[in-house]
């Protein structure tokens, strides 16, 4: 569905409009730490969209990423004084550059692989960083975890500098997949979802898009990697390479709808949102977990493709049978569903989302 | 050199009880296209099961594997019947990578409900009891373990290779087009299949309880362990299973022994990647494509 010229940029202007101003509104610190972390969310789920959404490479190990960017930021300002508060942010970009360096030559080894064995790989990456994290108690503290200074914000609004700039890396993040679908750079991504061999045989540049995409989305997700250590100011490796994080992150994608701007963010705002919630009411209990894998598994059956491309297809579909009826119908009546008078169109391959 | 030579013995008997898992785990890919990662998690649940029915019933872990296979490989064939049919084949691989590790999510957490999360083990009278071979130490429990193992891998090439389900499921893996036309019933071969992997977990679960300490999260480790053995050794071949669990088994014990056993896990991480390095379908991937 292609929305009608100015509709896009009107949505985001709006979409950003309500997020900036929620602060203002003098909200709970509980419901302000529940948007910081979704807001962490949906970057995070925009970024993996750019790899595992747009060139089908299904990462199941962008976590180790994060708690590079996690133990970076750490690491730095164990040895570098923190006065106003926001030299952690400014110290961002180098993160996000430099972790994408680090992911090329990950990238290009794990890229010799497809599909399920590069989930297999990027997986196996996330427990050798782990490991690592574990291991090199030197840099790291091992289990026994490393701190940052606390941030010197006023308690009042202390989640207030957080929020804006992670209010400000999803307008990254959601620009560039927004360019991203609108240039070369995301055809070839759907050429490569859809079949690299023939994609790389008529003269796409497989290779560098591939590693364009990893590269990207690995640094923006280092970066929130990075604010989530200095807004928790204390790391240990479980929890800064958590395999649930990746779950989580490729949750909400699904849920949203692969491949499509604005789904992994919603995604990221119904899950987290409901993940946040049911640990608060059901404390730390281990039902969290069963009642967890069981939304999981529901979505998954229900909605292989995700929220937005299922309401995409039936507004589609309902569209083109308004169409149909108009004549016979004045009122625009619709049709009862058991009598389709367009044949059901089934989905191409390479699927054309945009909104 | 004592160090390595005990190392080499611990590796090779630890190999047999992941190449068992292992080769569940293959069998289900070769089978469904499904890399299962809940195969740790079912592996555990095994563990548990013969836990409970030795503190229960006192019923010997090693003489517990006819009962938990037969429970796993019935749950193995529910897995497959309510979670993985359902899903459309155009996107059957990456959503069921996704869909097996929610039921290995949802494993964890019915197993911390019921056992909780702190480390189990299971002390039987001979746990301790080993032997000293020209100045080596072989535990009796690793020992039995390595054998059992080797009994269940050898059934189940004999169930593959020489019974009707066994041709079935050749066939299938071969060529799953040509083997519904010729009347192999796919969802039954890929139930059964399921059933199968569950059930290999399920022994290799009690073996594996005997042999470590083990909590409701011990899955993620076992996974991470399984789905290198399987990608080192290609996806789908039990050969391939066997040398990736020989390979990644003696690497680990060796650093352990001679180096560090915190640095063990790092070992066959990075013999897996050089391994895709040189060859990204794993050892035995391409070869015998097909063959089981």
């Amino acid at each position: 569905m292609r929305a009608p010229r100015g509709i896009g940029p009107a949505r985001a202007a709006v979409f950003f409009g309500v997020l900036a101003v929620l602060p203002e509104l003098d909200l709970a610190h509980w419901l302000l730490n529940m948007l910081v972390f979704t807001l962490m969310f949906a970057v995070m789920s925009s970024a993996w969209n750019l790899l595992g959404g747009f060139a089908g490479y299904p990462s199941l190990g962008h976590v180790a990423f994060f708690g590079i960017g996690a133990y970076a930021v750490v690491l730095w300002f164990q040895h570098h004084a923190i006065h106003n508060g926001y030299e952690p942010f400014l110290l961002l970009p180098l993160i996000g550059v430099g972790v994408a360096v680090v992911g090329l030559p990950v990238a290009a080894i794990a890229m010799r692989t497809r599909a399920d064995v590069f989930a297999i790989v990027t997986i196996t990456l996330l427990f050798v960083v782990q490991t690592l994290a574990f291991n090199l108690r030197g840099l790291t503290g091992g289990a026994q975890g490393a701190s940052i200074a606390a941030a010197p914000f006023p308690s009042a609004t202390y989640e207030r500098p957080f929020y804006d700039v992670l209010l400000v890396l999803l307008a990254i993040a959601m620009g560039l997949t927004w360019a991203a679908m609108r240039s070369k750079v995301g055809l070839s991504l759907a050429a490569v979802r859809a079949d690299e061999d023939k994609a790389a045989g008529i003269g796409v540049r497989v290779q560098a898009v591939k590693l364009l995409a990893f590269c990207v989305s690995v640094g923006l997700t280092a970066m929130v990697g990075a604010i989530w250590a200095y807004y928790q100011g204390f790391i240990y490796p479980q929890f800064a390479i958590d395999p649930l994080i990746t779950v989580s992150i490729v949750l909400m994608t699904f849920l949203g709808g692969r491949a499509t701007l604005w789904g992994p963010v919603i995604g990221a705002f119904i899950l987290e949102m409901a993940q946040q919630y049911l640990a608060y009411s059901l404390g730390g209990s281990q039902f969290y977990l069963i009642g967890y894998a069981l939304v999981f598994l529901v979505v998954m059956l229900l909605m292989p493709r995700g929220i937005l491309p299922s309401i995409q297809e039936w507004l589609r579909r309902r569209r083109r049978r308004q169409v149909v009826d108009a004549p016979a119908t004045p009122s625009g009546g619709l049709r009862t569903a058991d009598t389709p008078l367009t044949p059901r169109r089934t989905a191409p391959h390479v699927k054309e989302t945009r909104t | 050199m004592h160090a390595l030579i005990q190392g080499i013995i611990l590796g090779v008997l630890t190999a047999g009880v992941y190449a068992l898992m292992a080769s569940g785990q293959t069998l289900i890919f070769g089978i469904m296209k499904i890399v299962n990662m809940a195969q740790g998690a079912l592996v555990i649940l095994g563990a548990y099961l013969s836990y409970q029915l030795f503190t229960s019933f006192g019923i010997d872990p090693f003489l517990a594997i006819p009962i938990t296979t037969v429970i796993m490989f019935m749950v193995g064939v529910a897995v497959q019947l309510v979670f993985l049919r359902p899903l459309h084949s155009d996107d059957r691989s990456q959503l069921s990578v996704l869909v097996t590790f929610a039921v290995a999510l949802l494993v964890e957490g019915v197993m911390s409900v019921i056992w909780s999360t702190s480390d189990r083990s299971i002390n039987t009278s001979y746990a301790n009891a080993s032997w000293t071979v020209l100045g080596y130490q072989i535990t009796l429990v690793r020992l039995w373990a390595f054998l059992l193992s080797l009994l269940a891998l050898a059934l189940l090439y004999l169930l593959l290779n020489r019974t009707r389900f066994g041709r079935a499921v050749r066939a299938s893996v071969q060529n799953p087009e040509s083997a519904r036309l010729l009347g192999v019933e796919s969802e039954r071969v890929a139930a059964i299949g399921f059933g199968l992997g569950a059930a290999t977990a399920a022994a290799a679960g009690s073996m594996y309880g005997l042999l470590y300490p083990f909590n409701s999260g011990s899955h993620y480790d076992l996974i991470s362990r399984l789905l290198s053995i399987v990608v080192l050794g290609g996806l789908g071949s039990i050969g391939g299973a066997v040398t990736g669990a020989l390979i990644i088994s003696v690497s680990s014990a060796v650093v352990a022994s001679t180096i560090s056993p915190s640095w063990s896990q790092m070992t066959f991480f990075v013999v897996l990647l050089l391994v895709l390095l040189v060859r990204p379908r794993g050892l035995f991937g391409a070869a015998v494509r097909g063959a089981i």
